[in-house]
């Protein structure tokens, strides 16, 4: 049973596809699955919307909305009704063309990145040899795509946005890729499908993931951090802070194109996190061994689910860094981190099993962390602030 | 240690969390529509006229003074004066309104119509839903919509209205004394005099 509903959407896209003449079969065989991957993240956007608003609200001792439909899960229709009724305003000197793409090709880019997801044994639309690669190079046309947005619309906020964004996402954008080296050296490949399939041995009952070593939980903790910057999320969404910027290269925007922005976003921090699980969470592999018979795509879900409530627990406990932080943070301690783990990973993969590999590895990450900390910390004092001037 | 803060906070909104779907004092929220919490005495949204009894028309203790209308810094009281008389609140017979519209939309809520009036006429009301799909009509009330019964006065405003009860009552007994003081003395002897007298004391 585990076996058949495990490739159960597997061979029915192959059952559909046998009927179909030899030459459209490999393109009947994408479309189908390109459909999939739009309509399955396109629904889960509208869920996390929802779900988000909430579990803020209760983080912040609210109900959230709780009026459209049963305990409000009908809102995300009730906002994209709003979204597409709404007027579609253009700034007059915006540079139009501009203007019109840069959400259309975020949202493109987004979507593109799942080509090289693996969300299931067998389920991946294209099994790229340099899988990861792809992922980095795609994701990077959606900073262009925040500057297209904040260059054409000729407001200061929208260009400040940009800056900012671009700004962040050059900075972030090493240790991310610096991380993901750790893996890929430790896979020995740059394809995500033969990435997860290294990691979906179990040690007794134990998962082989990349998160269980000592540079694999640096790694994960460092990739999260640098991938909430990425996708501009709190307490890194200096390019949209609407207390300083309006709503930095979003401020030109209203009615569907804003809607696509928010979709694009979304579906860029789904990706970075499936990302996430691929490289050091196991993808899509149980994590007990004797819980195999759950099918593969739901144990790809879950841990998806669960990336994203860490990232909206992350959002209602933070706040915004300040730009200098924000900077400080990037290139003192992320990467630093980051080269120091590329270190720890290939030596824990040059020394024999046992104890003191883990001990040597554990010592390397965890003693250059607490000198950087340190070191980073030295000379702050928290204490009454004395202004000179405004009082 | 960096990341200790992190923690800590972390630590706190997953209380936070939780803890609302445990405890219920942690949300504070008032589900408007279906929960309200009860006015405060001293709320004050837009003004009324007060009349006594159970009829409107006769009961309207207003008297077409216009004051409130000058005083009223919006301008948004209209006042037509009536041709005759109705006996009023303390029994002198007094014009009425003939029209006294409000523009709902231009009020304030300032309450200096109810600071002026010397007859104790208009007080302001606590009613605030007066949402509306008419931007015209809806929105300019006339004086039969405006009209509210003392007995609603007291329950909105107690104190107020209890001293503008005893304030009437005054007033009234004032006004009762001054009329036997006038018809004693000379009752017999004025003739002109009697049917207004017998008026006053009929209402």
């Amino acid at each position: 049973m585990g076996e058949a509903a495990d490739q159960f959407f597997v061979n029915l896209l192959h059952r559909l596809v046998d009927h179909a003449p030899a030459g459209v079969a490999p393109i009947l065989s994408s479309l189908l699955s390109v459909v999939a991957i739009l309509a399955v993240f396109a629904s889960l956007f509208a869920v996390t919307t929802i779900l988000e608003r909430k579990g803020l609200g209760r983080i912040q001792n609210r109900y959230g909305p709780n009026r459209v439909g049963p305990f409000g899960f009908l809102q995300p229709v009730a906002d994209g009704i709003k979204s597409l009724t709404k007027e579609d305003i253009v700034p007059h000197s915006a540079d139009r063309v501009v203007h019109y793409l840069a959400p259309l090709v975020l949202v493109f880019a987004a979507f593109s990145l799942y080509a090289v997801l693996p969300i299931g044994r067998n389920m991946v639309l294209a099994d790229l040899d340099a899988g990861v690669l792809f992922f980095f190079a795609v994701s990077s046309v959606m900073g262009l795509t925040i500057f297209m947005a904040g260059w054409s619309s000729r407001n200061k906020y929208s260009l400040l946005g940009a800056m900012r964004a671009i700004a962040q996402m050059i900075s972030y954008e090493v240790p991310l890729i610096l991380v993901s080296v750790t893996v890929i050296m430790a896979a020995g490949s740059l394809s995500t499908v033969s990435i997860v399939e290294k990691q979906a041995g179990y040690i007794g009952v134990l998962p082989r993931w990349y998160v269980f070593t000592p540079w694999g939980f640096a790694g994960f903790v460092l990739f999260m951090i640098a991938a909430t910057a990425e996708s501009n999320r709190s307490p890194f969404d200096l390019p949209e802070g609407e207390s300083e910027i309006v709503a930095g290269y979003y401020t030109e925007y209203s009615g569907f194109k804003f809607a696509l922005f928010f979709l694009g976003e979304y579906l860029g921090l789904f990706a970075i996190s499936g990302l996430g699980i691929t490289l050091f969470l196991g993808g899509w592999a149980a994590p007990l061994s004797f819980l195999t018979w759950i099918p593969s795509y739901l144990w790809f879900f879950a841990k998806l689910l669960a990336m994203i409530a860490l990232f909206i627990w992350v959002r209602g406990t933070l706040p915004r860094l300040r730009m200098d932080q924000l900077m400080n943070f990037a290139w003192k301690f992320m990467l630093p981190m980051a080269l120091i783990d590329l270190v720890t990973a290939g030596v824990w993969h040059f020394l024999p099993q046992g104890a003191l590999r883990w001990f040597v590895c554990g010592a390397l990450v965890v003693v250059p962390y607490v000198l950087l900390s340190r070191w980073l910390m030295q000379g702050w004092k928290l204490e009454k602030r004395v202004y000179r001037f405004a009082e | 240690m960096l990341g200790e803060g992190i923690a800590k906070g972390l630590v706190e909104t997953a209380r936070n969390f939780f803890g609302s779907y445990v405890s219920k004092d942690r949300l504070t929220t008032v589900q408007f529509p279906e929960e309200r919490l009860p006015s405060i005495e001293a709320t004050r949204d837009f003004p009324f006229l007060v009349y006594d009894g159970d009829d409107w028309q006769p009961g309207m203790r207003c008297v077409a003074c216009q004051i409130c209308e000058k005083e009223c810094p919006p301008k948004c009281i209209y006042i037509e004066k009536s041709k005759d008389k109705k006996p009023d609140a303390v029994g002198k017979p007094q014009f009425y309104p003939a029209v006294f519209n409000i523009d709902v939309s231009v009020c304030m809520s300032c309450q200096i119509c109810v600071e002026v009036c010397p007859f104790e006429a208009i007080k302001m009301d606590t009613e605030f839903e007066l949402s509306t799909d008419n931007r015209f009509s809806g929105l300019l009330w006339d004086k039969e919509r405006l009209s509210k019964p003392n007995s609603y006065y007291r329950e909105i405003h107690p104190t107020d209205a209890a001293m503008s009860d005893s304030l009437l009552a005054e007033e009234k007994a004032k006004v009762e004394a001054k009329a036997k003081a006038a018809s004693e003395p000379k009752g017999s002897a004025t003739i002109s005099n009697q049917p207004q007298a017998a008026a006053s004391s009929t209402s």
